[in-house]
């Protein structure tokens, strides 16, 4: 492992990083103006040139807001549980390849932290991970509504994680590796080489179950304003109820990336457009996605919930993955 | 057209409701299955996903941004009083009759008055207490000479109350006359009072 290696390799951690912090304040912006004109409001206007400023004036609020914890909290595990939430959402990024390889000054430059093989497992695990944030935080708040968050959290996150790998299975048994790269090349040479096209039905189940998987509003049961207050995160305040906010959308983040990796080509030149633009297009693409959505659609209830995932979808995506294997065995 | 009868009438069965129908919930497996599947490929969710997106498309905004932009009030709105001022001469227009006081069913005016060098009876004191008032309008509707009006200003937040309630605050200040609008809000003549008043003889 030569020094150069190393250098590189906490560069991009700190661009990461950096960068993602800084998307994920910025997509509260964005979400908090297109809701607003989906639904004939104006969203932030006052801070900055159309509210642009928001973002930072949200950022001191949280920062200078009294450390609290309540009472009757178990006080070492409220504290570190907006810490795994963020900390995963993080890690989750370290395996997705971002961009294509560009070169600068001749040296090639990866935008990839670590190119490991089993990188879609190591994502979808290290999102699953970030499940225990919402668990401990509702189980140690000492609240009752955090309590019931952190029970929907898990019922909802445990119950799709299946679905995100079945309908993965597919599309991954047609490249037959799990290295995020390696699905990325087998997709190269123009749109009709999309996975979407021979796995459509993959697609949509791998995006409803990244829906939820982000807590995004058909499903995001566990922070039902109307009926558990603010589910698992009622009791946080300041930068803790921060850093779950940041994980949330890093995650956002990063089912857009899989989704687009995955399905949609990702950074492979799309016709005229070269493909470090076209992946940026896609995940916006996306990112707006969840965000009307979040502007049209209702809740579903739990039970509702659990109906979709065990009596719908995952069935069809057994049957997708059948399927897919006789094709592949033909 | 309807008529006031088609509103009042409490009688459900003749008028004229729109009964919608609603199909039987299904109670075997295979009807919901059904159900499900017709659902499914309804398409019904991007209905929804097309309206908000032609609402942003459309960016027919609603919002008010308060402070900068505000809303007309309606002309009998009834905000903090204030007290006018004759327009030819600048006098106060408050005979000190006391009529307000006495109808005020809050107990919240009071007022104390004289006879001035003109002998004239004008008030020395006018006060409302905005803690007690509950702005029902019934002091502007019974003054005699338009004095005591409801003004157009909402925005009476600040740190007392008292900062409406004395006189000096509600009386128009004798520099601003000229600004001084008539009311033709609550308790004000309408604009054809003229036409419509009855002249009574002066002596039979």
């Amino acid at each position: 492992m030569s020094g150069a290696f190393i250098i590189e390799t906490i560069i991009k951690i700190l661009i990461v990083l950096g960068l993602f912090s800084a998307l994920a304040g910025f997509a509260t912006y964005v979400e908090r103006k297109v809701l607003a004109f989906m639904q004939r409001r104006l969203g932030p206007m006052h801070v900055g040139p159309y509210g642009i400023l928001q973002v930072l004036a949200d950022g001191i609020k949280l920062f200078t807001k009294e450390d609290f914890v309540p009472q009757n909290a178990v006080k070492s595990i409220f504290k570190i549980a907006p810490v795994i939430t963020a900390a995963t959402a993080f890690m989750a990024m370290a395996a997705i390849p971002m961009f294509p390889e560009f070169t600068i000054g001749g040296y090639t430059v990866r935008p990839i932290i670590s190119d490991i093989n089993v990188g879609l497992l190591y994502v979808l695990g290290v999102m699953a991970v970030g499940m225990y944030g919402p668990l401990l935080a509702g189980m140690a708040s000492g609240n009752k509504w955090s309590l019931i968050g952190a029970a929907r959290t898990t019922i909802q996150l445990l119950s799709f994680e299946i679905v995100t790998g079945l309908s993965v299975l597919a599309p991954l048994m047609m490249v037959g590796s799990l290295s995020l790269i390696d699905i990325n090349n087998y997709q190269s040479g123009g749109m009709e080489n999309w996975i979407i096209w021979s796995q459509p039905v993959a697609f949509v189940l791998f995006l409803i179950a990244g829906f939820a998987e982000t807590n995004r509003t058909p499903f995001d049961l566990l922070e039902h304003e109307a009926e558990v207050v603010s589910g698992y995160a009622t009791e946080y305040s300041g930068m803790r109820w921060g850093m779950f906010f940041i994980g949330e959308y890093a995650n956002l983040f990063t089912v857009s990336f899989l989704v687009s990796i995955i399905f949609l080509g990702g950074f492979n030149d799309w016709g005229f457009i070269p493909g470090a633009i076209a992946i940026l297009l896609k995940v916006f693409f996306f990112i707006f996605l969840f965000l009307w959505t979040r502007a049209a659609w209702p809740h579903i209830r739990p039970d509702q919930l659990m109906w979709l995932c065990w009596k719908v979808l995952m069935p069809v995506a057994l049957i997708n993955i059948v399927i897919t294997g006789i094709v592949l065995m033909i | 057209m309807m008529s006031l009868e088609q509103f009042k009438s409490r009688y459900v069965g003749s008028q004229n409701y729109k009964l919608i129908e609603i199909e039987e919930y299904p109670t075997t497996p295979w009807g919901k299955f059904k159900r499900v599947v017709k659902r499914t490929f309804k398409t019904e969710l991007f209905v929804g996903l097309k309206i908000v997106f032609m609402e942003m498309v459309r960016f027919n905004i609603h919002t008010i941004q308060y402070p900068k932009e505000k809303l007309p009030i309606g002309a009998r709105y009834r905000a903090i009083h204030k007290l006018l001022r004759l327009l030819e001469s600048g006098n106060e227009r408050c005979i000190g009759c006391g009529l307000c006081e006495k109808i005020c069913i809050a107990k919240c005016i009071r007022i104390d008055t004289k006879i001035d060098e003109n002998g004239r009876k004008v008030p020395t004191e006018y006060t409302i207490n905005f803690g007690r008032c509950i702005f029902c309008g019934y002091c502007a509707e019974v003054c005699p000479e338009l004095a005591i009006v409801h003004g157009p200003d909402y925005e009476n937040a600040s740190d007392q109350r008292a900062h409406f309630a004395l006189k000096e605050d509600m009386l128009t200040p004798i520099d601003k006359l000229k600004e001084q609008k008539e009311y033709p809000g609550f308790g004000a003549p309408t604009p054809e009072a003229d036409r419509l008043i009855k002249k009574t003889p002066l002596a039979y």
